[in-house]
């Protein structure tokens, strides 16, 4: 059977945010642990942040500034629909969250680069 | 299971939802950061510089972690129930632990930049 | 654009088993879903089983899965949904199939029961009418809500649903909305406590399916959203106790 009750903005958010929210769930200990073991010699420190101006990590980063980005705006959204007076056109709010997200990594991009 | 506590889901949905409005806070300032801090590169002095024996970004990083580890397990629960055959209790322990997890290593790793001031 | 016939694969089976059985149907004009499903039974397969009452969108009982989305079979015109002259019909998600295109609405209306979506008011018939101005914010949020017919394709539309076979599910939560704004009700505390939780409100994501799907335009996920607050609030006093 075809799942076409799915095919709408405000799913597609909905998944956005949950595939967003769990990675950056995994994300978070080795981010804190590889700073924390990183830090302990300012020689190591500099030893990472060497590693992390490789394209490749560079990259690496970008998705995680936009995973951050979208679930950011993403519960905004959320927390606007859930606590504020309701607003019609949820549809181009979504529009507007995932566009903001675009920004923020492009942004991103061009300091880094 | 027998009747869940009706109470405790609806203040965990608050928890999720006022932790996400301090994390809101928090991660724009987290981006604005990385951003402003990225450019000419990155280098150890000048984040330690910055961060290290500072109170204030000490109280922020703390908060930051804080609010992370009231808002993220809260989300991981509704998820493996929703996702998984797993037991409730299952995992309400699983998340338990995520949540002592996230605190232990972020504030251990929040308090290792501060000190770094002092040392 | 289609041609003289429509290819339809409609939904064969009882329970969790069955199959997709296809039909040659004649184009006509101004064809609903409903239309095609009946043309079936009546002139191919008598054995097709369905449910219909009224055929012009009032009653809410020929709701169907129709080309994958949930749908009013008699106000889904073929012309709208069949561009390549296929057409797929199934009975809809979330509930148990009795036979084909038939479902169970048990589950669906117990859960309306669960929400406390009756109506409970404390005057009797020696009193005078309650006065309830329709421009008082109370009432404009019931009214915004009340024109459910219980149809049953939110609640098919929802994948909250499919996920937690606890979970109220739009229509009740939406119902239950209009009866906490309701000022001749008196039974707020024991519904407030009825539709909080993980198998209530809370569980709610906001996908927003319901809004997408729902033919009556009703928005079940702002009145989740004002359930959402009102047992936030309650849970905070230590009501749902």
């Amino acid at each position: 059977m075809k799942a076409g009750h799915r095919d709408h903005p405000n799913y597609w958010a909905f998944v956005l945010h949950r595939v967003s929210g769990v990675l950056l769930a995994l994300f978070l200990p080795v981010h804190f642990q590889v700073l924390y073991l990183a830090i302990k010699k300012a020689s190591a420190f500099d030893g990472f942040l060497a590693w992390a101006e490789m394209p490749m990590v560079k990259l690496a980063e970008t998705v995680l500034i936009l995973l951050l980005a979208a679930h950011l705006t993403g519960g905004l959204r959320l927390l606007a629909l859930e606590f504020l007076p309701w607003r019609d056109g949820q549809k181009t709010i979504v529009a507007l969250t995932g566009g903001i997200s675009l920004v923020i990594g492009l942004v991103y991009l061009l300091n880094a680069a | 299971m027998s009747a869940p506590n009706i109470q405790t889901e609806a203040r965990l949905w608050l928890a999720q939802r006022v932790s996400a409005m301090v994390l809101a806070v928090c991660i724009a300032v987290h981006l604005g950061t990385i951003v402003y801090a990225v450019r000419g590169g990155l280098s150890a002095a000048e984040i330690i510089g910055r961060v290290a024996g500072s109170e204030a970004w000490f109280a922020f990083y703390s908060v930051f972690v804080i609010a992370v580890t009231v808002h993220a397990p809260i989300g991981l629960r509704a998820i493996l129930n929703e996702m998984t055959k797993l037991p409730k209790t299952r995992v309400d322990l699983l998340c338990f632990l995520a949540a002592v997890l996230l605190a232990y290593l972020g504030l251990k790793v929040a308090w290792r930049f501060y000190m770094l001031g002092g040392a | 654009m289609s041609g003289d016939t429509l290819t339809v694969s409609v939904w064969r089976g009882d329970g969790d088993v069955g199959r997709y059985q296809e039909f040659e149907v004649p184009r006509q004009e101004s064809q609903t879903v409903l239309d095609v499903v009946t043309y079936i039974q009546r002139h191919i397969d008598p054995t097709l089983s369905y449910r219909f009452a009224c055929r012009v969108g009032v009653c809410g009982s020929c709701a169907m899965t129709v080309n994958g989305k949930p749908r009013w079979t008699c106000r889904t015109h073929v012309s709208k949904v069949a561009g390549d002259g296929r057409l797929e019909v199934a009975p809809l998600r979330n509930l148990q199939v009795i036979k084909d295109l038939s479902v169970d609405m048990t589950d669906f209306f117990d859960k309306w029961a669960r929400a406390e979506g009756r109506f409970q008011g404390a005057q009797t018939r020696d009193d005078d009418f309650a006065q309830v101005s329709p421009d008082s914010p109370k009432r404009r949020r019931a009214s915004a809500g009340i024109e459910c017919i219980g149809c049953g394709v939110c609640y098919a539309s929802c994948d909250v649903v499919a996920w937690n076979q606890d979970y109220l599910g739009p229509a009740a939560l939406n119902r239950a909305w209009t009866l906490v704004n309701d000022v001749r009700d008196i039974a707020d505390k024991q519904r407030l406590k009825a539709v909080a939780g993980d198998a209530g409100c809370h569980a709610c994501h906001s996908q927003q399916g319901c809004v997408e799907r729902c033919v009556k335009h009703l928005n079940p996920t702002q009145s989740i959203a004002g359930l959402k607050r009102a047992t936030a609030l309650a849970a905070l006093k230590g009501e749902l106790e």
